[in-house]
């Protein structure tokens, strides 16, 4: 075997190596009792879960909405599919905000004076 | 070298196996640290595996024939730009190229997840690693990329020259990378549920991986059938050929699970049906990848012996198994929330175009596999052939363009039937200017091909009249002119506009499809010089012979040795409209039994096509020289005796001569398509839509949506 | 009909409808099915007007063109029986002597005609991996 080839198939299991078991490292560096910290900024799922729902149901509303001015939908209709929308939006917020989390935009609303 | 690329095997094969234990553990204890360090298991796969690519690609470009790969698909004579490609033109080497590119998108896709979904990406990760190890251990145990010989031959056996065309190098790569794109959607599909949550966050992700593997594998399939069409001496684009099959049933499967995957997000429902496809999906890609390599199936590209046979049953087995399994078990989470509210709106019409595209899928699935369904269930072998396929795809692709041009007007949820009744007058009209128009230009006797310009019609009438709707609308709310609001309707309904773009690319592809296929005119016939023949409204005049020897490179740039062709000239009542200059290549064959100036042209002959492209109709054209005249074989009997090899190519150059000047007549296949550049056109507006529907829209767009919604969603409580 | 009534009926006729499809398309594929034959089976078993999959191997010195028909011989793979076919159509690139081809054929007094563009040439083992020392030559 030559010799590039055994030092490049050292290096290449260094960096393996390395990448690999940083994770590792970093949580015995903090110990076990900060194991939460890695994660803590992250959503948690159920948030996270939420917050995608909330996003798919804005959606909804917009196409809606959309629907209803390219035509397809007459305003007795549209009312009433809007109006069942917001309502299962508004579920959703309550749910995020029973969960601990924020909606975008609260803060500016509420400086601006809601 | 080669002793770097086994070691960077088996390095992956331990990676593999680290990564998926620690995946398991991480996300059964919910230490995050071992995720963390199993996702990055696969960041260093993909190290390890650029590695050994690239220890192979420099092999290929450094003509090192102790390696056997390179010894059997390169030659010193091969041109640069093949000896690159040749990379993946054997089994090992594609192994690789699969591997490879598995790591780089499964690292990506693990990437843009990995601050959520961190239970479910966990197993997905363990899935992929394990489809990786799957892949690395055959080549480890059953065809090894770096197996070397000693002592070192001096030269290679070449790269075939069937392959020495430019679209060699692109359509392997888009290809492979659509099949494992489509795994990765598989193993979030695996992990949602193992980890018990099909929900939201795991459409949120699943529809940017699963666009993303349709839209390589659409490229891949159409990049094949271009090939095929333009470089190949066939003349087709698609034969319903097992591999060609094999690549679109799970782009079809696909495309059902992006429409279905948006009624699971409205109404929660089909969740079965939607993981179900997605694990279907995956499976076929897989399916896919092993029909090329297994000989189960004749097919012009699937052949060599069942080596591999034996672990890719196994592993799909296993994914089939795994996939029943586990939706069976998670059945009680997978229950639907909703049910669609009524028959007249859009998830209808979604549910509608799944259905056609599973049973488009079935047909095809059952044409290709016939042959082993039939040895199994009569116990005779049969084949059904592209008459048996048209037969059914035909009808169920007209559906299906007809259902896209109806689903625009539907609204969501429920629609109101006299505006839907209203809204279809328009696109009706078009379609029915279309047929009358059609017949009235005395095009009539092909029934399907009018029935799919029309429907095509109905489409464009139906999406414009929604473009243009939509434009209006966005011009009442904003007073821009109307450019502007139609790229702002655009830009902030990327989706929706986005994907109705993909649909017009739909049927203009199709139309391509059906003008010239119904529409085509061929003829194979014998001519000699100055003679001339009609295709279609087109007269061919065979002017003069062409011949090039090239000892190295040839005009084509493809490495043979002579060439020999015609210059045609193209004519239409009268009006000179092209030169073509079809010509066949002769290689090397390497083998000295064939004499010193019979080897040098005894090898694979190969036809480079002719092509007067054009927006209206392609002019096509091959030869197939007669090389075999007693007179040109006295020149290479007597080469053969009388000099030695390394002059022996003095003796093409008496061949080209003499056929130049006494040319026997050739052999010329001849083909008129109409409309054949719009398929690649409407492929092209399928990506362009396809982007820009999954474009995302800038953060700043989406907060300013958020807040609006949610203030008024605050005003709708108020006013209840 | 309540709700959930109509829903069933719904599904069973959809089931059925495409239950009824699934086996028209399953009818028809066996009854135009071409089987796939060597030639010594293709002997003893063509009948008139079927079609074939004739599978083997092109022998050495049988092929030969008269205008736009192109003659040759098929054998069996280890050898025996061998078939003319008289073939118009398509001529596939790695068509040649020795190799291995799939033609449609259909059994004709006195001979055996190829359906037309249904020739197929096995590439030499493109996906094959061989043994150290042996090479693959076109």
């Amino acid at each position: 075997m030559e010799i590039l080839t055994i030092v490049l198939a050292l290096a290449l299991l260094a960096v393996v190596i390395g990448v690999i078991s940083a994770p590792l490292r970093g949580a015995a560096k903090r110990g076990a009792t900060d194991g939460d910290r890695s994660h803590g900024s992250d959503p948690s799922p159920e948030l996270s879960e939420l917050e995608a729902a909330r996003e798919a149901k804005y959606r909804e509303i917009r196409d809606a909405e959309l629907d209803f001015r390219t035509g397809k939908l007459s305003p007795e209709d549209y009312e009433a599919i809007d109006g069942a929308l917001r309502a299962e939006a508004l579920e959703i917020l309550e749910r995020i905000a029973r969960a601990g989390g924020e909606a975008p935009g609260v803060e500016n609303s509420a400086a601006r004076g809601g | 070298m080669a002793d770097l690329g086994r070691i960077c095997l088996l390095l992956a094969l331990l990676v593999c196996v680290y990564g998926i234990g620690a995946s398991v553990y991480g996300a059964r204890s919910g230490r995050v640290e071992f995720s963390d360090s199993g996702r990055r298991a696969v960041y260093a796969l993909a190290i390890i595996l650029t590695v050994a690519f690239a220890v192979l690609e420099i092999a290929f470009l450094r003509d090192d024939f102790a390696f056997n790969t390179v010894a059997d698909t390169s030659s010193r004579t091969t041109p640069a730009f093949y000896r690159a490609a040749a990379v993946w033109s054997s089994q090992e080497g594609s192994l690789l190229l699969w591997a490879w590119l598995l790591s780089l998108w499964s690292s990506l896709a693990l990437f843009l997840v990995r601050r959520r979904m961190r239970e479910v990406a966990a197993y997905a990760t363990a899935v992929l690693l394990g489809f990786g190890a799957f892949f690395i251990a055959l080549m480890i145990f059953y065809a090894t990329p770096f197996a070397t010989t000693s002592p070192t031959p001096a030269e290679g056996v070449g790269l075939d020259p069937l392959l020495r065309f430019p679209t060699m190098m692109i359509h392997p790569p888009m290809l492979y990378s659509g099949y494992t794109l489509c795994t990765i959607p598989f193993a979030f599909a695996m992990g949602a549920l193992l980890a018990r949550r099909v929900d939201a966050d795991w459409i949120r992700a699943t529809r940017r991986f699963a666009f993303a593997a349709w839209l390589f594998l659409g490229v891949g399939i159409l990049l094949g059938a271009r090939w095929s069409y333009a470089e190949l001496g066939w003349g087709g684009y698609w034969g319903w050929d097992a591999v060609e099959n094999a690549s679109l049933m799970p782009w079809l499967t696909g495309t059902a699970f992006l429409h279905s995957l948006m009624i699971q997000e409205k109404r929660g429902m089909l969740k079965v049906w939607n993981v179900s496809l997605v694990l279907a999906t995956g499976t076929l890609a897989i399916m896919g990848t092993f029909l090329v390599r297994s000989g189960i199936l004749n097919s012009i590209h699937a052949f060599g012996g069942a080596t591999l046979g034996v672990p890719f049953v196994t592993l799909i087995a296993v994914l089939i198994a795994g996939s029943i399994y586990l939706v069976v078990s998670r059945r009680e989470m997978l229950r639907s929330e909703h049910r669609i509210d009524s028959l007249l709106s859009r998830e209808s019409i979604f549910l509608a175009n799944n259905v056609v595209l599973v049973g488009l899928c079935f047909v095809i699935f059952w044409g290709t596999y016939f042959p082993l369904i039939s040895e199994a269930l009569t116990g005779h072998e049969a084949s059904v052939g592209p008459p048996w396929f048209d037969r059914y795809t035909v009808p169920l692709a007209l559906l299906l363009v007809l259902l896209s041009g109806i689903g625009p007007v539907i609204a969501w949820r429920r629609a109101t039937l006299a505006n839907a009744r209203r809204n279809l007058v328009a696109p009706t009209l078009v379609a029915l200017i279309a047929l009358v128009s059609l017949l009235g230009a005395g095009l009539s006797g092909k029934p399907f091909a009018i029935a799919m310009f029309c429907c095509a019609a109905f489409v464009l009438g139906s999406i414009g009249q929604e473009f243009f709707r939509g434009a209006r609308a966005r011009r009442a709310m904003s007073g821009e002119p109307a450019p502007v609001a139609l790229l702002a309707l655009v830009r902030r309904n990327r989706r929706r506009y986005g994907g109705y773009i993909v649909h017009v690319g739909i049927a203009v592809l199709f139309v391509g499809v059906a003008a010239s296929s119904s529409f085509q005119h061929a003829s194979e016939v014998g001519l000699s010089p100055g003679k001339s023949t009609h295709v279609g409204a087109y007269k061919v005049t065979y002017v003069r012979p062409t011949a090039t020897v090239t000892p190295r490179n040839d005009v084509a740039h493809t490495g043979s040795t002579l060439s020999l062709g015609a210059l045609l000239d193209v004519s239409k009542r009268g009006h000179h409209v092209a030169t073509l200059r079809p010509s066949q290549g002769y290689y090397d064959s390497g083998e000295p039994s064939q004499g010193s100036v019979g080897h040098l042209i005894g090898g694979q002959a190969v036809s480079h096509i002719s092509m007067s492209g054009g927006v209206t109709r392609d002019v096509w054209t091959a030869i197939a020289p007669n090389i075999s005249t007693p007179a040109l074989q006295r020149i290479v009997t007597v080469g053969n005796r009388t000099l030695p090899p390394d002059e022996a190519e003095v003796a093409i150059g008496f061949l080209a001569r003499a056929y130049l000047k006494d040319p026997p007549p050739a052999q010329f296949h001849l083909i008129v398509s109409p409309l054949v550049m719009w398929i690649w056109i409407g492929g092209a507006i399928v990506f362009g839509g396809g982007l820009i529907a999954i474009w995302p829209a800038p953060s700043a767009v989406r907060r300013r949506v958020a807040m609006r919604s949610r203030a008024r969603a605050a005003h709708g409580l108020a006013r209840a | 009909m309540n709700p959930a009534r109509k829903r069933t009926v719904r599904l069973v006729v959809a089931l059925s409808a495409a239950v009824a499809l699934a086996s028209a398309l399953i009818y028809t594929s066996f009854s135009v099915a071409s089987p796939a034959l060597s030639p010594s089976q293709l002997v003893r078993q063509a009948q008139p007007g079927r079609s074939y999959q004739l599978t083997g191997t092109v022998v050495d010195g049988s092929v030969h063109r008269q205008g736009s028909e192109l003659d040759f011989s098929v054998e069996d793979r280890v050898g025996g029986t061998a078939i003319p076919v008289a073939y118009t159509g398509t001529v596939p690139d790695p068509f040649r002597e020795g190799r291995e081809v799939i033609v449609t054929v259909q059994k004709h007094p006195g001979r055996f005609v190829g359906i037309r563009d249904s020739l197929i040439t096995k590439c030499p083992s493109k996906y094959k991996s061989a043994p150290a020392g042996e090479k693959q030559n076109y």
